[in-house]
């Protein structure tokens, strides 16, 4: 509380000092190659820092299974059913542990007022984004990697198969990318946590339909031309929201 | 407190004495469609909503842009009130359709895309309404309703395109896009179209009203704030 004057004087000194100079010093070398290591800084911070705590991700991992649990009972899962509900069954399980991390990753940043620190660093706002969000796909599919063998054996579903792996991938793209900038809102609202799903789920159905549909297409073996249109989805929508997510995001954090 | 421009009093009224000539020549002038019967006449308010509902939908997403670029409060409240209307008409085309729906399709909701694709708008506006309800500072509060509206306003083509897909490969039961597929006579045409007319009139009217009530609680916010200090 006390302290929010001060840091305000101080962002102010920083921002007439800091940002030209860097602006300067990334202007004459190689300006991409300053931006990039912003994104890395940014990314392998909140990685490190999840390696050394482990909160986020024991978190999310102990709920997927959780997840897969009361859908064995809730849905009887017998092996008919199985072959039917697994890509649908695993989707579910991803957005709603995705948005256990993003919640986390992003108040995490609020409350002890780090949000306010990056934002001091003198780098393209969008650097800020573009980490986060590398952090936060990156827990995704650290969660993905254990629960796709987790669910192989509970239910005796053969789940390596490379599509299905690369459709995780590109699903987990797009859920990351929207997921990160609408987090980085509702963590600054007075309902906080509690929105996040309500603003994420509508508008991240593309993704959910068209990843559930491409796995269990990948599942059931069905034939290419009936999988390509899904991907095809998946695809525009991770480089359409992307591109969004990078031009608006200075609006996000703006004070 | 400034009264109502002279434009918007006679808007007041032409929308009121429209309404009243649309829905006599939906009743007295359109002809009974002939499969259907009656319960027909309620698609050419379905389709007119639908309209309104689209129309502020679009603003909403055009309006949110220039928002961001220009940053003036103003455009913030005509937002909210292209949101607001679209969200109510969404709502009524949705019910219109499910009174229509329920005797041609046998069903009182099918997961036909445009009834889907409204159906997730709709929730996309109430998450908008959420958004903005959990914000107290004026200036965070446009910032973000602004990038929702346009975070939404892109998913929901995706969206709309997606479902077909899933329509299309699975097998239809009950007859989807069967509303294109209605043979209309030259007078249920002319009915159609005026009902747009006149819904669009009906457009204008609230959605100068909703902006006007927008600048007023503003003003109020603002004399609440010179009280207080």
């Amino acid at each position: 509380m006390d302290d929010s004057p001060q840091t305000t004087s101080k962002s102010s000194k920083w921002s007439e000092a800091g940002r030209p100079q860097a602006a300067l010093s990334s202007a004459v070398h190689r300006p991409a190659s300053g931006y990039l290591r912003a994104v890395l800084a940014v990314a392998w911070k909140d990685l490190a820092a999840e390696l050394r705590s482990r909160e986020l991700l024991s978190a999310m991992l102990v709920f997927s299974v959780l997840v897969l649990l009361i859908f064995y009972f809730a849905l009887e899962l017998d092996i008919k059913a199985r072959m039917d509900i697994t890509a649908g069954a695993l989707w579910v399980t991803f957005a709603f542990a995705g948005t256990l991390g993003l919640n986390r990753s992003m108040s995490i940043e609020k409350d002890r007022g780090c949000l306010d620190g990056l934002l001091l660093a003198p780098v393209d706002r969008s650097a800020i984004y573009f980490g986060k969000a590398i952090s936060n796909l990156a827990f995704m599919l650290i969660v993905e990697a254990i629960v796709l063998p987790l669910y192989s054996v509970m239910y005796n579903v053969n789940l390596f198969h490379p599509g299905l792996l690369g459709v995780t991938l590109f699903g987990s793209v797009g859920y990351a990318a929207v997921g990160t900038l609408l987090a980085a809102m509702s963590v600054q609202t007075r309902t906080r946590d509690v929105l996040l799903p309500i603003l994420l789920f509508p508008v991240i159905i593309p993704v959910l339909v068209a990843a559930v549909k491409a796995s269990s297409g990948f599942l059931t073996g069905a034939e290419m031309a009936e999988i390509t249109p899904w991907v095809n989805i998946l695809l525009v929508y991770d480089v359409i929201f992307i591109a969004v997510a990078f031009m608006v995001f200075d609006f996000v954090v703006e004070e | 407190m400034s009264p109502q421009p002279r434009l918007l009093q006679v808007l007041n009224v032409l929308s009121v004495l429209s309404l009243a000539a649309a829905a006599v020549m939906v009743f007295a002038y359109a002809p009974i469609e002939r499969v259907m019967g009656e319960v027909q006449k309620v698609f050419y308010f379905h389709v007119a909503t639908a309209w309104v509902g689209m129309i502020g939908f679009i603003i909403a997403a055009v309006v949110a842009i220039i928002y961001l670029v220009t940053k003036d409060l103003k455009w913030d409240a005509i937002n909210l009130a292209a949101v607001e209307i679209s969200l109510v008409f969404f709502f009524i085309a949705i019910l219109l359709g499910s009174i229509w729906a329920r005797p041609a399709w046998g069903t009182w909701w099918t997961w036909e895309p445009r009834l889907t694709t409204a159906a997730i708008l709709e929730m996309i506006y109430l998450a908008y309404l959420l958004l903005r309800q959990g914000i107290e500072d004026p200036e965070r509060r446009a910032r973000f309703g602004a990038v929702y509206t346009i975070v939404g306003g892109l998913s929901v083509p995706l969206t709309f395109v997606s479902i077909r897909l899933f329509r299309t490969i699975h097998p239809v039961i009950i007859g989807g896009g069967g509303s294109e597929k209605m043979n209309m006579t030259g007078e249920m045409v002319t009915t159609m179209l005026v009902n747009i007319a006149v819904f669009s009139v009906i457009f204008i009217t609230l959605f100068w009203h909703r902006i006007r009530l927008g600048q007023f609680a503003e003003k109020v916010e603002q004399l609440k704030l010179k009280l207080t200090h």
